[in-house]
């Protein structure tokens, strides 16, 4: 491993370890019993097999919205739009997985096919708007986010809503669930799709000339365009397959984890997934450890606040932290300096 | 439509307009000073979020809506101020920094809510405070006029004030000489002895301060409480009405004035029944309209070159 990147590992291990010590400061704050809080958070998640499964869960979708994420990085495009496409994707494919009876096997890939689709076609609008006229990727994929919303639940009370339901669509045909693999995780086949993507993903950023095109837009869109490479169909195509990578992620949650559609609001995975992005420093393979700890956290997090007296909302400042930290260039710089010194001096 | 129509020509309905605009003005002003210091803030939305919430329990605790409104400006200060420690000091990148921002908002307020009242939904268990309604003396008896711009929020007559204020600051004043300065080339204005990053930490600082303007007016005087992300999306809408007006004090009050009408014909339209779900994306929808004109615009001018 280079200098460079040990560094990498090493700054990120510190920002997660002071974050950590700042979730533990908080917990002493609010908690009646902050020992036993700091006990169910950090050894909780691994109490009960049941906790493990959900650990896995939690992290398939953060996965699918880190590599969505993680492939727009590396064009170095701010594109929060996973979040919207998730939902409405999720919303969309509830149609076929209600009405549409299709053979067991078929029924899933169809749908998935369709959230890949869908997802891509959403996210042709910042990206082109980006690629070809400048317009900020990142305000417009957060309008975009609050339209899909609207749509979402403009579909949902006209036409997904189960009047016999409190609050959700009509319930999914059997043939269009993705099953579990082990009962007692409870972990199911949708890991199998993530770690998938996290190959196709991996192959074409490091495999493929659009890959490359792409990261190479990331690095200097300048020099990029100097050396013959077209920005323009560069930042569109990172834009697609960001979007069908998200839209995949929504189906799959959707039919795994549900049966009927029954989000009332954006589920937040866009956030997090900039956060694992950058965790996993843009890398596809590191995107499945980045995901499963960040998936530890917020179980840990639920775990304290059903056991305990601590807000669930801490995995969100503990995960705004992480990023302020990892953000931060000069963050551990004078250290950097010194290691890489010492590098090229051996 | 008829009946939308109805309700778009009375005074009520223009009264509301500039009642609704008051939070994307403050917040685009901010990034007007932010961005002419060459920092782009993105953090409006969270820093109006978090000041929202400080308000409401800083007017609980001190009794009084002044003393909200202070701590809601400290607070905002605070935000701006780690801000620019995470992006000036740190060189964290802007946009992340802003994003980790946001959330922290986001996720610290319902956290605090849920402390402090036991609901992660809204602040309404809480005796706080709303700033004051202003009638205007003369004004308020012209008719429809009268109705219209008499009788607005406090902090509506202060955003207004501020498109002048954010002028005059920047096109007369040492300091927003000095921002333009670091805004425009940083290497000459550090070569003629101005120091950049205190600049740019004054016009960070500045610009939360404003936004927390807007965060206040929010939970004390658009509503009377907090509720979970109240701000939705307004510190967005802010960050396009800066791009639209270029940076122009005057052009991005023209630009929030117009997203404000947008937001208040979408509270009009749900109630002659439109349905909601669609009708509550509208100021979106004019927002995402808005820049791509905009870019569009600038697009052919860069072209013809």
């Amino acid at each position: 491993m280079s200098r460079e990147k040990s560094f990498h590992v090493l700054r990120t291990t510190v920002a997660l370890i002071i974050a950590m010590l700042a979730a533990f400061a908080v917990i002493f704050m609010v908690s009646d019993t902050p020992i036993e809080s700091i006990r169910l958070f950090i050894l909780g998640p691994f109490s009960k097999p049941r906790y493990i499964g959900n650990i896995i869960n939690t992290a398939i979708p953060l996965i699918f919205s880190g590599l969505s994420m993680a492939v727009v990085f590396q064009a170095s495009q701010f594109n929060m739009g996973a979040e919207g496409i998730f939902y409405f994707s999720g919303a969309v494919i509830s149609l076929i997985a209600i009405w549409v009876p299709l053979p067991v096997g078929v029924h899933q890939v169809v749908i998935i096919l369709a959230a890949a689709v869908i997802g891509a076609l959403i996210m042709l609008i910042p990206g082109y708007l980006k690629a070809k006229y400048g317009a900020s990727e990142l305000v417009t994929s957060l309008m975009m986010n609050s339209i899909l919303l609207g749509l979402g639940s403009y579909l949902m009370t006209r036409v997904l809503q189960d009047p016999m339901a409190s609050n959700g669509s009509y319930p999914y045909l059997d043939t269009a669930k993705i099953p579990v693999i082990i009962p007692a995780f409870k972990v199911h086949y949708g890991l199998f799709i993530a770690l998938l993507c996290v190959a196709a993903v991996s192959v074409f950023l490091y495999k493929t000339k659009w890959g490359y095109e792409i990261r190479m837009v990331g690095i200097n869109a300048k020099f990029a365009s100097y050396s013959g490479i077209n920005i323009v169909k560069t930042i569109i195509i990172a834009h697609l397959v960001s979007g069908a990578i998200a839209g995949i992620g929504g189906s799959v949650e959707s039919i795994a984890m549900h049966t009927r559609f029954e989000w009332n609001g954006l589920p937040g995975y866009g956030f997090t997934g900039a956060l694992i992005a950058m965790l996993a420093n843009n890398n596809p393979v590191s995107v499945i450890y980045a995901a499963l700890f960040v998936a530890y956290l917020s179980t840990g997090a639920d775990i304290v606040a059903r056991l305990s007296d601590v807000p669930a909302e801490m995995s969100t400042i503990l995960q705004s932290l992480i990023i302020l930290l990892i953000a931060s260039e000069r963050f551990l710089h004078s250290f950097k300096q010194r290691w890489m010194e010492r590098g090229i001096a051996k | 439509m008829r009946e939308l129509l109805n309700i778009i020509f009375t005074a009520q309905f223009l009264h509301s307009v500039f009642r609704v605009t008051t939070p994307i003005l403050f917040a685009s002003l901010g990034a007007v000073i932010a961005n002419r210091a060459g920092v782009a803030n993105i953090a409006l939305e969270g820093i109006m979020l978090i000041s929202a919430f400080f308000g409401v329990f800083g007017s609980a605790a001190t009794g009084s809506a002044l003393g909200g409104f202070l701590i809601a400006l400290l607070s905002g200060l605070i935000c701006s101020g780690i801000l620019a420690l995470f992006t000036l000091y740190y060189r964290a990148n802007v946009i992340l920094g802003g994003i980790a921002i946001n959330s922290l908002a986001s996720g610290g307020t319902v956290f605090l809510l849920y402390l402090f009242t036991g609901d992660k939904g809204s602040s309404t268990s809480v005796a706080s405070k709303t700033l004051p309604e202003i009638a205007i003396p003369v004004l308020k008896d012209i008719p429809f006029l009268g109705d219209i711009l008499s009788g607005q929020n406090v902090m509506t007559y202060l955003a207004f004030i501020m498109i002048l204020v954010v002028a005059v600051f920047l096109g007369k004043t040492t300091l927003g000489y000095h921002i333009r300065a670091v805004g425009e080339n940083l290497k000459a204005a550090e070569s003629v002895g101005i120091n950049v990053k205190l600049t740019q930490t004054i016009a960070l600082l500045l610009s939360g301060l404003l936004c927390a303007c807007g965060g206040a007016f929010m939970s004390m005087g658009y509503l009377s409480s907090f509720t979970r992300d109240m701000v939705s999306g307004r510190g967005w809408i802010a960050v396009a009405a800066e791009a639209i007006g270029r940076s122009n004090p005057i052009g991005t009050a023209a630009a929030s004035i117009a997203f404000g009408f947008f937001n208040a014909i979408a509270t009009a339209a749900s109630t002659v029944g439109w349905a909601s779900s669609l009708v509550q994306t509208i100021p979106y929808v004019s927002t995402l309209i808005g820049l791509f004109a905009f870019s569009y615009k600038e697009y052919l001018k860069l072209k013809k070159r």
